[in-house]
């Protein structure tokens, strides 16, 4: 997979509605042009799931996701054989030899693949991504790691399946837990924190049709204002989005203390964070 | 160029970001793949084949600005050094009288304010410089007396109020609007600073050369720093660490158990057998319930642990923005209760206020009396435990040689989940001279030496707590 520069990818990814800054585009850039998975990791909602799927769309690749969560293990993220299905052919094959029945079902019609396994087999390269690594458990990460070093998975009763084609692998990481070192050297490092006002305005205008640029301003200048404030949950990427057009829903054409005193609860999911971006911001209190 | 990335390398190591050998390699590969006459590009892919820690960056950057303060920021832009001949800089006129213009130059960087034209900004922040900072060659002085000495003839304060009045113009405008204004002038006066520090090192290096400059630069990383004897500014840095430490924190806290899948749900495996003949094919499991966990944290505030216990304390704020069901505690000789103070929007400032000024922790002398906090501890909260609390004891156990009274630590420990301590003193320590540490330690469920932002960070990282039921507690 080749991007001629960083530039071209800076320019694709917009085109496709997705906003990166220089670090991003630097990054995904490398990717490509290194083989390496890359590691993206920052706090929720400020684009690195969407950075995959716009990846996707970018190149014309299929999108295979795998999402972790806590107790995700081989069964579920790479194969695993059709218990049910099997015990149907046996009790059906019942008067069969059961070398015949054991050959027959442990074959690839008994075989569900899970999202690694069919990246592995998949005849077009495709993006993978591996969303929210830090919530699975160190066993099931070293798993990960060895698929993501060789790309091919032995299946004791089949046999080993070697990739076809290169994916470009994504790992996303909300930094819940920090990661093994063995995964972060094998990947590229990828820091996406808060959109600066001038990019989130620009992602603004590009996902809420309709939105004036004085208004998208306004609310991405109101967004560092609160992420500056020391709160359990800052607003996200999404958040604002939501609250842009919940802004646009009311026909608010300007941000004043008042209107946002109205819509905190859309910005921020916690009342005490409420209470205290009110006192700060809503209240005037000066400092 | 390769003797320039490897130099960096060294002193990324230096500076104690591990590197390894494949991300060398990789760093180098990459390199090969990109443009390396822009600054900007050539950092993101430093960063991203060689440092894997946010918390790294900033050793980074430093070292970046000084390895490569010589690669320019755009293609475009000449790469060596003014020479001679171009401007008095030579004889550094440090009166300001003479020719050169401080006036002109004042409101020239005020437009380029005002603009927002990055390259006005950067040419005259060079000009600033070369006219202002009395850079003197070989003189061993460090990039911030430069910058001191730059910033204070620019009089920065004076120009982000006429900004601020600028862009304010003559509108009456609330203090919500302002405040936007206001930060938005911040952020631009805080690129002219960058902008000239930038332009100082760049100047330094090519006078000293990067390793001298880089050494002068280097500092521990944060994560490396005593606890016990942080400067202030560390102090500051590791505020910014800790908050995403709690929140690992509170995700081990709440972190099921082990066991990936509850208990067998047998009424509806037996109504899913159904489909297939009767044969359980499909077991159904409970959904574990999750944990509501609830910390309770305990802090030794005395004397003999100023700065550690300045750190406890924002180690709590920030928990307390994660834990709707934090506690919080300080002891001297006796213990109180201040989980009032860090209530919800408290800023760090005014809980530790309030909890130097109005927490009652001195009964006798105010000299630690472990035995006592304990105790008064027990007696008074003891009851409202649950198998469900962690306590977290922080302190260095030294107890004035008064009765530790370990034993209240083991009742503690029998009605909460787990009670876990952390020592600030190097291991070796313990239980020299009036620390009684070897008292309290059999009856917790684990102690720690945590020294620093790293070691604390060892131990979120290494936490495992008995499941909350009393039936389990060994
Ligand atoms: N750079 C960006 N360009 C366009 N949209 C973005 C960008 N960053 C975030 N978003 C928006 O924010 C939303 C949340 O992003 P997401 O990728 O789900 O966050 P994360 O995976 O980091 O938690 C996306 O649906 C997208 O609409
Ligand atoms: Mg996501």
């Amino acid at each position: 997979m080749e991007f001629e520069s960083p530039q071209v990818v800076a320019d694709a990814l917009r085109s496709v509605g997705y906003l990166p800054n220089d670090r991003i585009a630097q990054v995904v850039f490398l990717a490509a042009r290194l083989d390496k998975p890359i590691l993206v990791e920052g706090p929720a909602g400020v684009g690195k799931t969407e950075l995959a799927k716009s990846l996707a769309r970018v190149t014309h690749r299929d999108l295979i996701r795998l999402q972790c969560y806590e107790g995700l293990d081989e069964s579920k993220a790479l194969y695993e054989w059709n218990y049910k299905k099997q015990l149907l052919r046996i009790q059906a094959d019942a008067d069969h030899d059961w070398e015949d029945i054991e050959h027959d079902i442990f074959s690839e019609e008994f075989l569900l693949a899970r999202p690694l396994l069919e990246a592995i087999r998949a005849e077009e390269p495709v993006i993978l991504l591996i969303d929210e690594v830090d919530r699975v458990e160190v066993e099931t990460e070293a798993l990960l790691l060895e698929i993501l070093s060789d790309f091919q998975v032995s299946i004791p009763e089949l046999g080993t399946i070697e990739a076809s084609s290169q994916p470009i692998v994504i790992l996303t990481s909300n930094n819940t837990r920090e990661l093994s070192e063995a995964l972060k050297r094998r990947c590229l490092f990828l820091h996406i924190d808060y959109p600066d006002p001038t990019r989130e305005q620009e992602i603004l205008t590009a996902r809420v049709p309709g939105l004036s640029e004085h208004l998208a301003s306004q609310i991405a200048k109101v967004a560092r204002s609160i992420r500056n404030l020391d709160l359990k949950k800052a607003p996200s990427v999404s958040e604002t989005i939501d609250w842009a057009r919940t802004l646009l829903v009311l026909s608010v054409e300007d941000v004043d203390e008042t209107i946002l005193g109205d819509t905190l609860h859309v910005l921020l999911k916690y009342q005490t964070d409420i209470e205290k971006t009110a006192k700060e911001l809503v209240s005037g209190v000066t400092d | 160029m390769l003797g320039v990335l490897t130099g960096f390398i060294e002193e990324l190591r230096e500076a104690g970001v591990p590197v390894s050998m494949v991300e060398v390699i990789d760093s180098m590969r990459a390199v090969e793949a990109i443009e390396i006459d822009n600054r900007n590009s050539l950092r993101e892919t430093l960063r991203a084949t060689l440092v894997k820690n946010l918390r790294h960056e900033r050793a980074f950057d430093t070292a970046f600005d000084v390895y490569f303060s010589l690669v320019p920021t755009v293609a475009s832009e000449p790469t060596e050094l003014p020479e001679g001949g171009d401007g008095p800089h030579e004889q550094p006129d440090h009166q300001g009288s003479g020719e050169f213009d401080l006036d002109g130059l004042l409101q020239g960087l005020f437009q380029a304010l005002a603009d927002l034209d990055p390259d006005a900004l950067r040419s005259l922040a060079r000009a600033a410089v070369d006219q202002l900072a009395g850079m003197e060659p070989g003189r061993p002085v460090g990039g911030t007396y430069y910058l001191y000495r730059t910033l204070r003839r620019l009089e920065l304060q004076a120009m982000q109020e006429r900004l601020l009045a600028e862009l304010i113009g003559d509108d009456e405008l609330s203090e919500f609007d302002r405040r936007l204004i206001r930060e938005d002038v911040e952020a631009r006066i805080e690129q002219l600073r960058e902008e000239i520090q930038d332009e100082i090192r760049r100047r330094l290096v090519a006078d000293r050369g990067r390793e001298a400059v880089a050494r002068t630069l280097r500092r521990p990383l944060v994560e490396d720093v005593d606890l016990m004897h942080a400067t202030t500014s560390d102090l500051a840095d590791m505020e910014a660490a800790i908050g995403p430490l709690t929140r690992k924190l509170a995700a081990r806290l709440a972190r099921r158990r082990k066991k990936r899948t509850g208990r067998l749900d047998f009424r509806r495996t037996v109504r899913r057998s159904l489909a297939t003949g009767g044969v359980p094919v499909d077991p159904q499991f409970r959904h574990p319930r999750p944990h509501r966990p609830e910390v309770w944290l305990v802090c030794d505030i005395s004397g003999s642990m100023a700065t550690f216990s300045r750190f406890t304390l924002q180690f709590t704020h920030a928990m307390a923005t994660q834990f709707s069901k934090l506690r919080s505690f300080a002891f001297v000789d006796t213990v109180d209760e201040v989980t009032d103070f860090f209530g919800p929007g408290v800023d760090f400032g005014s809980a530790l206020k309030r909890v130097t000024t109005e927490a009652e922790v001195v009964w006798k002398d105010g000299h630690s009396d472990y035995g006592n906090s304990f105790e008064t501890f027990f007696s008074r909260y003891g009851s409202q435990l649950s198998p469900r609390t962690t306590v977290i004891i922080t302190g260095d156990a030294r107890n004035n040689y008064r009765p530790p009274r370990g034993k209240i630590i083991g009742e503690i420990a029998q009605s909460a989940r787990a009670v876990v301590w952390l020592n600030p003193e190097p291991m070796a320590y313990w239980d020299t001279g009036d620390s009684a540490m070897s008292h309290y330690s059999p009856h917790c469920t684990s102690v720690h030496e945590v020294r620093t932002l790293r070691q604390l960070e060892e131990f979120v990282e290494g936490l495992t707590l008995p499941a909350g039921i009393p039936a389990l507690k060994g």
